[in-house]
């Protein structure tokens, strides 16, 4: 039903839904954002640049963007696999493993932390025998390879240590590639395959020129959401991360710390200083994305 | 309404014959270890306050770290009264948001704290690294456990403890850095407060020494039994003095001045005394004092005022930001 004769947009509605689209957005998104950067406005610049570069602060922004990469990186590749075979075989059990997908997104954080904690621990399941496992590996790769930390960056324990932040952010991250990857795999005609393996590919060459160029933009978005969520993650990590200065503190815990001391101007400075470097990555991926679509249409 | 107009309408409602006396409702807010505590001196101060006013007071209790609970209070969370770990988290709620008055550890005996306790180090069974005392901690191949000074009001009692402790026997606050930079390297987990230490030590069975909470410590002992987490006795430590405050502001908008003044106070009494000792707080009265002697270790207590120029003092030079805290980690 036209409303007006100024309406050009086929689709009518169009005024009232993006309206409530801003305003929802805004008061939602916005708001709490644009409180941060006025509280951190109160900040002189060399007091904003005091609490965002102490060397504390530096070793976490590289410990957090670091980890939470490796652990995005690590669900993307395993992410595809799960969503793959979600989508593509049927198995006894099968709606049970789906489900077990979303768990992460359900289960309260400290939760998560708590029990990974548990079973890392050097006492626990699998702690118990892969934390002497890779304590004597990382001891034979400073051996094998001097002259990197290898120690520092990779850590001598599983929990309390960086292996047990790796550990944690890949939990939280996993249903987000694979959430995004699998109606993409749905709308993926197995006919595509067939044509492929007809005009003469091989199984490679089928997974790594047809298949994998349809997937990547999918597969980067879940990548970016997985990234994102690993970045602001606080509740699982600092369980299971043993929170040494200058070695396993991740910047959020160095907010909280700044809260603690009653020093909300530099909380919300670090704060700052973490929204705008992920904000110019996400939109680095996406515009990776645009081109990667624009490119590797089949 | 007052005190007495209180009472009055007690005794009008009593002639009435009437069991309608008036409910009152107070929120403490209070830190981790004192759960227990405060369970039981809620139901003691509750038959108290019946007895005396007629009126039936609940006490809803909350607990956490002490930093987080101090902060909650000054974004607005509606407490009565504050139980906190320590004085400067008290007065936090001065400095950032004016609840309070600037002298209000003056308000009450023994700096506002009616109960003390101390640190000590909780060991596992055997004692098998031969931990005696402060300087035990640095010896290489030992793992400290101890959370983190900056979130965690007990751990600062730690860190000032191990610091007066080198500084003795050393003879200068330079040595006494050195000493504590060299603990803090045999430090394996920096959780962010003192439950999460205890779980780390005890559940996860990570470290050899565990710097706890005296009350805390006996707690393990009473849960887990002696043997298994023996308590050793350091030749000194820190006279421990967690204080409490009436929160004014909020008590005047609610109109529960007198009851929440009165709370406080009853923790002077003989009967909420004997109940500090019973759950392993040192008393401050004699005779629960003399009571409980036993149970406790000897130990030699020094007090933050007349070693450290007290909280604000020590803050500023250890734990703020820049402070010597931060400096043993900068490289």
């Amino acid at each position: 039903m036209p409303s007006s004769r100024s309406s050009r947009s086929v689709l009518p509605g169009f005024g009232l839904s993006l309206g409530f689209t801003l305003a929802y957005l805004g008061l939602i998104v916005l708001l709490p954002l644009a409180a941060a950067f006025i509280k951190t406005a109160g900040m002189s610049w060399s007091d904003f640049v005091a609490a965002t570069t102490s060397p504390r602060v530096l070793a976490s922004y590289r410990l957090s963007f670091g980890a939470s990469f490796a652990a995005a990186a690590v669900n993307a590749t395993f992410g595809l696999v799960v969503a793959w075979v979600l989508v593509r075989y049927s198995f006894p059990g099968k709606k049970i493993v789906d489900a077990l997908v979303d768990l992460p997104f359900a289960l309260p954080t400290a939760v998560a932390g708590i029990a990974l904690t548990a079973i890392y621990a050097k006492n626990g399941w699998v702690g118990s025998w892969l934390d002497p496992f890779w304590a004597s590996a990382v001891g034979r790769l400073d051996a094998a390879l001097p002259g990197v930390a290898w120690k520092e960056w990779l850590g001598v324990k599983i929990a309390f240590d960086r292996p047990g932040i790796f550990i944690a952010l890949t939990f939280i991250g996993l249903p987000f590639v694979v959430r995004t990857l699998q109606p993409v795999i749905e709308e993926l005609e197995p006919e595509l395959e067939e044509a492929a393996a007809t005009l003469g590919a091989n199984r490679w060459q089928t997974v790594t020129r047809v298949l994998l160029p349809e997937l990547f933009p999918a597969l980067l978005t879940g990548f970016a959401m997985a990234f994102a969520r690993a970045l602001g993650e606080y509740g699982s990590v600092v369980f299971i991360a043993g929170n040494q200065p200058l070695h396993s503190e991740i910047t959020p815990l160095l907010i909280i710390t700044k809260l603690e001391q009653y020093d909300y101007r530099g909380a919300t400075a670090i704060a700052v200083v973490m929204l705008v470097t992920s904000f110019v990555l996400l939109l680095l991926i996406n515009l990776l994305q645009k081109w990667s679509r624009r490119y590797h249409r089949v | 309404m007052t005190f007495k107009s209180l009472l009055s309408a007690a005794l009008v409602l009593a002639v009435a014959g009437s069991a309608a006396a008036k409910n009152i409702e107070l929120l403490n807010v209070s830190y981790d270890p004192t759960r227990e505590f405060y369970v039981d001196y809620n139901a003691a101060f509750a038959r108290h306050w019946k007895a005396k006013s007629g009126d039936t007071v609940v006490v809803k209790q909350s607990h956490g770290g002490s930093g987080r609970q101090a902060r909650s209070v000054i974004d607005g969370l509606q407490a009565d009264v504050v139980t906190l770990a320590l004085a400067g988290d008290v007065d936090a709620l001065h400095d950032v948001a004016k609840l309070i008055p600037a002298d209000w550890n003056k308000r009450l005996p023994q700096n506002s704290a009616p109960y003390t306790s101390t640190i000590v180090f909780v060991v596992r069974e055997g004692n098998p690294k031969g931990i005696r005392d402060w300087d035990d901690l640095v010896k290489p191949g030992v793992t400290v456990i101890t959370p983190n000074p900056k979130t965690s009001g007990g751990a600062q009692w730690n860190y000032l403890a191990a610091w007066e402790f080198a500084r003795r026997k050393y003879g200068s606050d330079e040595k006494a850095k050195e000493f504590v930079k060299a603990l803090y390297k045999n430090v394996a987990v920096l959780d962010s407060g003192a439950r999460g230490s205890t779980t780390t030590f005890v559940q996860r069975g990570i470290g050899d020494v565990f710097l706890s909470w005296e009350n805390e410590a006996f707690l393990a002992q009473k849960e887990f039994g002696k043997a298994k987490f023996p308590i050793v006795a350091p030749s000194v430590s820190i006279l421990a003095e967690p204080s409490v405050s009436v929160v004014d502001k909020v008590v005047k908008k609610k109109g529960t001045e007198a009851v929440a003044k009165a709370y406080l106070e009853y923790l002077y009494s003989d009967e909420a005394q004997d109940l500090a000792g019973k759950h392993f707080y040192r008393p401050r009265s004699a005779a629960a004092a003399a009571k409980y002697r036993g149970q406790f270790l000897k130990i030699e207590l020094f007090t933050i005022d007349e070693k450290f120029g007290g909280w604000a003092n020590a803050k500023k030079v250890h734990f703020a930001d820049g402070g010597t805290f931060d400096q043993i980690y900068a490289r």
